[in-house]
């Protein structure tokens, strides 16, 4: 037989399934990864906006204002956050980023009148003085975790779950524990730091109550606190994050990135972010606290779109983590210096891999220099540079966010609505509860 | 000096710890908490030299992120007593729910009864004395400090261990994964000594054992074992 006629790949045991047992076989040990799901699921892409026409009439695009000033945390907290736009930055941790990139992050969301989030590994002082807004988490594993630092925060997140592992820990491998992640997590330099999963001080939902008191009593009572969790079980969750106290619930999609975890998690743990955000709505107008308990979504938000969809879904605001490193260069195959650019292409080789498709930040080595702790890697992302970058990149989505609820009709982003919005897919139009494209379908509904 | 009385039968919790918080960070008054009946988060976030006697049994979180202060509760106390405390001194004389002492990262946590499971979870810094025995994955990923054990320490003691030293003078009942017996040296005598003076307990540091980590699973690798068959 003619060998090309015999070439048919074999559907379950495809190239890349080789290349896992391969390695599973080579290696004895699973493979760690950074960013997010990268598998096809159904996302806000597969939903459009139905603009005014005729029976609406859309506000000008470039002259009359539309509004975006978002305020979180009104059920409990003397001091709700005021933002001027819903578009804030999620926790990503001193340890897993350079304090340059912390830096810029900082300064550029200060600059667009928005927050940013601590993580994993405690406060810095240079992300507190470069952010005017700065969320404190509150993370299972406490590390670097003080009343200091809590009181001089503007908010409190728990961390319950992430949407890249939910039900699992932090990881910050070795090349990136140097001396001053070491001192401020309390470990060794150099181990391979595994965080818990549970909180040391509580497990329930009950006990979870009698904390969020504990932390309101020692802030006596200003801050908001945010409960973060992994889109899995959205509805109880999001249920039990509110009858615990939560001011704001964050859920984060299964799109959600990371700096380190293991890729069984990343690719086959949580639900979408699209029906995340429709079962935390769900959940709240159940419990009577739709616009009581304000809810932020994250995983995967890229575009203005989807700030406007999650938006119209429900969402009082989103939080970016992913976009927020590629703005400040992740991926790229050149890092910038003097205005010159420096392509680092073979800096990708060598770690296995080619601009666009790097999810190395486990590594500690990145090539521009945004997930390392190394000096020279470092000074790759320099934070005038950066600063100007992400402040460019969230005004654009805070632009096209607004572009498109003027088209809607809307003077304000948050008067975007579910009826604004149909679905190109069955699986979209499914999970997000919204009828089909062109149909009054909407599949699940009336039992059909 | 003059006690200042404040009693949970006529003031909610929020008004004592406001009280509280409002000292001056240099303030060394004495407290008296009269009928704290159980209630949780009772003088939480403290950061003053005082001392504070909560006269009863209390509930959750008692003196969590406790600084400088010197707490003395005189009955039993919930889950999660002195969790994150900074420094200080923290008393139980009674017993002691589940997690006393997480996430401690200075000071002294004195429990002269028992203390339940994983007293000391994720410890960073901070010393823990139980006069009595300590519950299943005690110290469980402590990071730094010392827990000294009069009595009995149940299963899983130390799993996943860092840097904190146990000292246990009764009988261990299992250790956790990457635990281990060591032999007692010079300094664990010492400090063994020191930590029994502090809580003013009368044992000979010769009767203690001392457990730490294996460091196993400092590396990731696939050696070290991340799965039980049993
Ligand atoms: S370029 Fe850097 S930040 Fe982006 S995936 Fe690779 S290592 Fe991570």
């Amino acid at each position: 037989m003619n060998p090309d006629q015999s070439r048919e790949e074999n559907f379950s045991f495809n190239s890349k399934i080789l290349n896992y047992i391969y390695q599973a076989a080579e290696t004895g040990v699973y493979d760690i990864r950074g960013l997010g799901a990268k598998r096809h699921v159904p996302t806000f892409d597969d939903l459009v906006f139905l603009t005014a026409s005729m029976s609406r009439y859309p506000l000008e695009g470039y002259r009359e204002k539309c509004k975006t000033k978002t305020v979180l945390g009104t059920r409990h907290a003397k001091k709700p956050i005021e933002l001027d736009i819903p578009i804030t930055i999620a926790g990503m941790s001193f340890g897993a980023l350079s304090a340059n990139v912390k830096e810029a992050i900082g300064r550029a969301a200060t600059e667009m009148g928005t927050s940013t989030t601590t993580g994993d590994g405690g406060m810095t002082q240079e992300e507190r003085q470069s952010s005017k807004t700065l969320v404190y988490q509150v993370l299972p594993s406490r590390y670097g975790f003080n009343p200091d630092d809590l009181r001089k925060a503007d908010a409190i997140e728990i961390v319950v779950g992430q949407g890249a592992k939910p039900g699992g820990g932090g990881m910050l491998l070795g090349l990136k524990v140097g001396k001053r992640v070491a001192e401020m997590r309390t470990l060794p330099e150099g181990i391979d730091q595994r965080s818990a999963c549970r909180h040391p001080d509580w497990t329930g939902p009950d006990d979870l109550t009698i904390k969020i008191l504990e932390l309101r009593e020692i802030t006596d009572w200003k801050l908001p606190i945010y409960v973060k969790i992994g889109a899995t079980r959205v509805k109880d969750d999001v249920k039990l994050a509110v009858k615990s106290g939560a001011d704001v619930v964050v859920i984060d999609g299964m799109q959600g990135g990371t700096a380190a975890t293991q890729e069984t998690f990343i690719e086959h743990t949580g639900i979408p972010t699209l029906p995340a955000i429709r079962l935390a709505v769900d959940a709240l107008q159940e419990i009577d606290m739709y616009g009581k308990v304000q809810l932020i979504l994250s995983g995967g938000i890229r575009t203005g779109a989807d700030v406007a969809k999650a938006l119209a879904l429900g969402a009082d605001a989103v939080s970016l983590g992913q976009a927020v490193l590629m703005a400040l260069g992740c991926n790229s195959p050149h890092y910038v210096i003097e205005n010159d650019n420096v392509d680092v292409t073979s800096e990708y080789h060598t770690l296995g891999t080619t601009p666009g498709y790097c999810h190395h930040c486990h590594t500690g080595r990145c090539p521009v220099g945004v997930t390392t702790q190394l000096p020279d890697l470092e000074k790759r992302m320099h934070p005038e540079w950066g600063t100007r970058r992400l402040k460019n990149y969230l005004q654009t989505i805070t632009m096209e966010m607004t572009t498109l609820a003027r088209a809607c009709g809307n003077s304000n982003v948050h008067h975007l609505e579910r009826e604004d919005l149909v679905a190109l897919t069955l699986e979209a139009a499914a999970m997000a509860k919204l009828p089909l494209a062109g149909t009054d379908w909407i599949p699940g509904e009336k039992g059909i | 000096m003059e006690n200042i009385d404040l009693d949970l039968n006529t003031q909610s919790v929020r008004e004592i710890n406001q009280f509280f918080h409002n000292l001056n960070s240099s303030d060394k008054r004495e407290f008296e908490i009269l009928h704290p009946n159980g209630a949780h988060n009772i003088a939480v976030g403290l950061d003053a030299p005082i001392t504070v006697h909560i006269r009863g049994h209390a509930g959750y979180f008692i003196a969590g992120m406790n600084k400088q202060a010197e707490i003395t509760i005189h009955g039993n106390v919930g889950w999660s007593v002195g969790e994150n405390m900074m420094s200080g001194v923290i008393r139980v004389n009674g017993f002691a729910s589940e997690c006393a002492g997480s996430s401690g990262h200075g000071g002294l946590l004195i429990i002269d009864g028992d203390a339940s499971s994983r007293c000391g979870i994720s410890m960073k810094g901070s010393s823990i004395v139980v006069g009595g025995n300590v519950g299943h994955m005690s110290a469980f990923m402590a990071q730094a400090g010392y827990l000294l054990i009069c009595g009995d320490a149940d299963h899983g003691l130390g799993d996943s261990l860092y840097e904190a030293i146990i000292y246990v003078r009764g009988k261990i009942h299992g250790l956790g994964t990457d635990a281990r017996e060591e032999q007692m040296e010079e300094p664990d005598y010492n400090k063994v000594s020191e930590l029994l003076d502090m809580a003013k307990f009368n044992y000979d540091p010769k009767e203690f054992k001392r457990v730490a980590s294996a460091k196993t699973f400092y590396h990731w690798s696939p050696n070290s074992k991340q799965f039980s068959v049993l």
